[in-house]
């Protein structure tokens, strides 16, 4: 029996965090969606599982995407999870040949240097206690990148770092002293009793010049042990929790679990996961355009997990998706937000009995329905009219005489009760319309279409429906030579997943020309309908930087493929900013025209030349 | 009494650069008046009738031409100014074609441009025949030819929208624009003058009658001219297969989201500060004001100095103004230059 007083603090700390860790493990697995635990039952033995494994390894411990962020701020997460995991590992191994006991003390390990003091080492022993020096070392390093960053963010790639509550900066103070007080301790006793490595034993032998180690040393294993429990006790109650949690999320995420409509134990994992890198501030153009610090996802989850969350910070996000798409934890903060605020939503005094009775609106293959964003800019409606005759499509310009929302922005605004009336209207009226294809101008109607109406036919954006009508040679642009730069609506990109189609359709006319910040890195024009509380001075900062920062492609022409971005980026954009419909339409006409012979009559007449 | 013949160079030849050259030149300072255009008179010579009083706009401009005939010593026209620059107290102006000229004082009158309409698509600027500006119906009245819709018939339905770019925070304007109130009701009362037959409304958030004989001229167009005003803003403008505008606002007043159809509609668009405007103003280091216009060193005790020595601003370029309310500003300016010049001397005597 190995036993000394000191590792009571360490040890008190281990069990206090495993009672507490098996307590909210139990409570998140209760608190999941119905049909959640049958999913895990039915997934848990297939190749979901070792997936799930490998992510660990890669997010958890190395921190791949947190590498492809900034290599030094990689650095620092790999070499303090990665290196603190294989001392736990390598500690382990240690004592299991060292003793030959499978079981020993669960502190026997951590504290392995003061039980075994004695000097005449061999073999293995030699190299496993090198390799603990090495891996000391290693996480030492990272200790030193971190202190660095704290007061420099700029050598780790960062602008901004998250500005961290009291329990957190405590907890990080004690993480922070675990390693050195390591050092110090292990060296101590390695200099006087020589049973140290390559770090160890010369830091030991220089100390033992001038301090009274033998005396000394029980003090620094006592703090040692100290801050490892201190540390422990304040995983529960700080920012660490993401440690122990992420890895459970990551197996429920494998398993197909995701927050839904509602917020589920799932959600509540997501949000002890998040381990407040601070890598979404500086992806917030809210911060980086419209200085605000205050509303970002570290500290909308934060405030949430300590039940301080103002409705103010819950409303004031563009849900543009930007941190989403750079979170390392991979949490869907968006919806996080939206679920938020359906708990806020108050209960609107008005029903929707206003709402016009269904009736079959003809036959028709395709129903256009361009969006009520779509009717602030009949450039792009007149195009995709124009075009619509000239691919002699048989279609139905369903809202034409204005039209029912399509619900989501009152879903965006946390009023699902609402949205689904809008959306059974909507979507009764599709169904009777008999049409098999359902095309839409406005990315966010899209979206609503494709995940909020069950319907039993295609959805398309016309980006998406445009290079179709191109590939099938329904429509053939002339090529203009334009150079273009494409600009990602949110809700199209990273809110559906379409990137290469708008940019299929430019290549076959025009120059389409790169930018760095595009596809899933693309800013949001700052039209997002999203937020509910920005001031108009915040959101035209957004849109004005991101119409110049389109500029800086130095193309003829801005293309996007989203009225509202079309809006937004006109505002302030010297180029011309056309949706890709618009350009397509251009391109279908001969002769070089004025867009104010773009009406009916005409552009049958037009049809025919083409 | 100009012993040391300070130089003075107006920039722009619209109604401000003009009357303050004249006044300038009448108290015998040498004066160069530089204009882009190969004409002056700026946008004065587009205007056709002015309010209140319906005066013909031409009025206004012989009076300035003829004053700028006798006092001004040299008027350079085709003169783009790109920049403005100060050295050791002398300013030096630069023109898009490469040419420079120094003076001793820079006063800058270089006006505005209406906001573009285009950029508020919901009304189908430069997309619907039928949705003009306000300088477009004025040139029209102007020409003396019959009003007519896009496809030459007699409009019987003509809207006024108001506040188009002005008081709009979306637009990136916050600022009101002034005189759009006033032309929306002078224009209406013109059309209505030429086309009796015609139904003529207003759509406006509030009006701004602020002049003399303003709130007389709106009266006048309600009771005597039937033109109807509905308080609030058109969302959205569709066009309908026969070319005619099917407008959707809320009237306000009633509380209730409202349907038009209408043959011709104006947009009274809002003034911004001219292109060169900002450039001269960037380009000499002077401060803006938040709608972009050149901001005054003291916007009450001295509206026409800016924040450097020896330049100056008067007319539209520093705020929307009337054109009665610029030749009075080009006065003051002219005034303040004066002073300016005279206690400038006076103290190199002094040393």
């Amino acid at each position: 029996m190995h036993f000394n007083l000191f590792v009571l603090p360490f040890t008190a700390g281990m069990i206090i965090l495993s009672l507490l860790l098996t307590y909210r493990y139990i409570k998140w697995l209760i608190d999941l969606e119905s049909g959640d635990l049958k999913r895990i039952g039915s997934k848990i033995l297939s190749i979901k599982t070792l997936k799930a494994l490998r992510e660990i390894f890669m997010e958890s411990l190395i921190h791949r995407k947190v590498f492809r962020n900034n290599i030094l701020l990689g650095y620092m997460h790999m070499s303090l999870a990665f290196g603190w995991f294989l001392l736990i590992v390598f500690g382990k191994l240690e004592t299991l040949f060292y003793t030959g006991r499978q079981a020993n003390e669960i502190y026997y390990p951590v504290f392995f240097r003061f039980f075994e003091q004695n000097p005449h080492q061999t073999g293995m022993l030699i190299i496993f206690n090198a390799v603990m020096d090495f891996l000391l070392l290693m996480v030492l390093s990272g200790i030193v990148v971190a202190i660095l960053r704290r007061f420099r963010p700029g050598i780790a790639g960062m602008k901004k770092t998250t500005k961290h509550s009291l329990g957190d900066r405590m907890a990080l103070a004690a993480l922070w002293l675990i390693f050195p007080l390591r050092l110090l301790a292990e060296s101590a006793t390695a200099g006087y009793s020589g049973n140290g490595s390559f770090i160890t034993q010369p830091f030991g032998n220089f100390m033992h010049l001038f301090l009274p180690l033998q005396q000394l040393s029980i003090v620094f294993w006592w703090m040692y042990s100290l801050s490892l429990g201190a540390f422990m006790i304040s995983i529960p109650f700080s920012r660490y929790m993401h440690i122990p949690t992420e890895i459970l999320l990551i197996f429920l995420r494998n398993w197909d679990l995701k927050t839904n409509e509602n917020f589920t134990g799932f959600s509540e994992i997501e949000v002890q996961s998040c381990s407040r890198c601070g890598i979404c501030i500086d992806t917030c153009q809210m911060s980086s355009q419209g200085k605000n610090n205050t509303a970002q996802m570290v500290y909308f989850l934060r405030d949430y997990r300590y039940k301080q969350l103002q409705p103010d910070l819950t409303d004031n996000c563009l849900l543009c998706g930007r941190c989403t798409a750079a979170c390392p934890v991979g949490i869907d903060l968006t919806q996080q937000r939206i679920l938020q605020r359906k708990k806020n939503a108050f209960k609107l005094p008005q029903g929707f009995h206003y709402l016009p009775v269904n009736q079959p609106s003809g036959e028709a293959d395709v129903i256009y329905f361009a969006g009520c964003m779509s009717h602030l800019t009949p450039g792009i409606t007149l195009s995709m009219e124009k075009i619509f005759k000239a691919a002699k499509v048989n279609y139905l310009f369903m809202d034409r005489d204005g039209s029912v929302c399509c619900g989501r922005p009152l879903k965006l605004s946390g009023q699902h009760e609402a949205a689904k009336k809008l959306v059974e209207h909507n979507r009764q009226q599709i169904i009777l319309s008999g049409a098999k294809t359902i095309v839409t101008s406005c990315p966010i109607c899209y979206k609503s279409f494709r995940e909020d109406y069950h319907m039993n036919i295609r959805v398309l954006h016309h980006s998406e429906y445009l290079n179709e009508l191109i590939q099938k040679k329904k429509i053939a642009p002339l090529p203009s030579g334009k150079s273009v730069v494409f600009h990602d609506p949110c809700e199209l990109g990273r809110g559906s997943g379409i990137y290469e189609q708008p940019r299929e359709v430019l290549n076959h006319f025009a120059e389409l020309r790169p930018i760095y910040q595009e596809k899933e890195n693309a800013l949001c024009c700052g039209g997002s309908l999203g937020n509910l509380s920005i001031v108009p001075e915040e959101r035209c900062a957004i849109q004005k930087a991101t119409a110049k920062y389109l500029e800086t492609a130095h193309a003829e022409v801005i293309a996007t493929s989203c009225p509202l971005c079309k809006k937004s980026l006109a505002q302030y954009s010297d180029t011309p900013v056309k949706d890709i419909a618009e350009l397509v339409a251009a391109s279908l006409t001969v002769v070089a025209e004025n867009p104010k012979i773009l009406k009916h009559h005409k552009v049958q007449e037009m049809v025919e030349i083409v | 009494m100009n012993t040391n013949r300070q130089h003075i160079i107006v920039i722009g030849a619209g109604p401000a650069g003009l009357e303050a050259a004249a006044t300038l030149g009448a108290a015998g300072y040498p004066v160069t008046l530089l204009e882009k255009e190969n004409h002056t008179g700026g946008k004065l010579k587009s205007l056709h009738q002015l309010f209140p009083g319906f005066r013909p706009a031409y009025e206004v401009q012989n009076y300035l031409d003829g004053r700028l005939e006798i006092n001004v010593a040299q008027v350079i026209t085709n003169a783009d100014v790109i920049s403005v620059t100060t050295e050791n107290g002398k300013h030096k102006v630069i023109l898009a074609d490469g040419q420079s000229m120094n003076g001793d004082i820079v006063l800058i009158a270089s006006g505005f441009q209406v906001f573009n309409a285009e950029k508020k698509e919901e009304y189908g600027y430069g997309i619907y025949e039928n949705v003009i500006t306000s300088p477009d119906l004025e040139a029209k009245l102007k020409s003396c030819d019959p009003l007519t819709s896009a496809n030459g018939t007699t409009p019987r339905k003509i809207a006024f929208i108001h506040c188009v770019g002005s008081r709009d925070q979306k637009a990136g304007n916050v600022h009101c624009s002034r005189v759009c109130c006033i032309t929306g009701v002078k224009q209406a009362i013109e059309v209505k003058m030429q086309l009796p037959g015609a139904e003529i409304f207003n759509f406006y958030m509030d009006l701004r009658m602020f002049g003399q004989n303003f709130e007389e001229l709106y009266i006048e167009a309600q009771q005597k001219w039937g033109i109807t005003f509905i308080r609030g803003r058109v969302s959205e403008i569709g066009e309908n297969m026969d070319g005619t505008l099917q407008l959707k606002a809320e009237d306000t007043l009633s509380g209730r989201p409202m349907k038009m159809n209408f043959d011709l509609v104006v947009l009274l668009v809002g003034i911004v500060p001219a292109r060169q405007t900002l450039a001269i103003g960037k380009s000499a280091g002077l401060a803006l004001t938040s709608g972009d216009f050149l901001a005054a060193s003291d916007a009450q005790l001295s509206p026409n100095k800016t924040t450097t020595d020896g330049i100056f601003i008067t007319g539209t370029c520093r705020e929307p103004l009337s054109i009665a309310e610029t030749l009075t500003d080009a006065r003051a300016a002219s005034v303040s230059i004066i002073q300016y010049l005279n206690e400038r001397q006076k103290k190199s005597e002094c040393i």
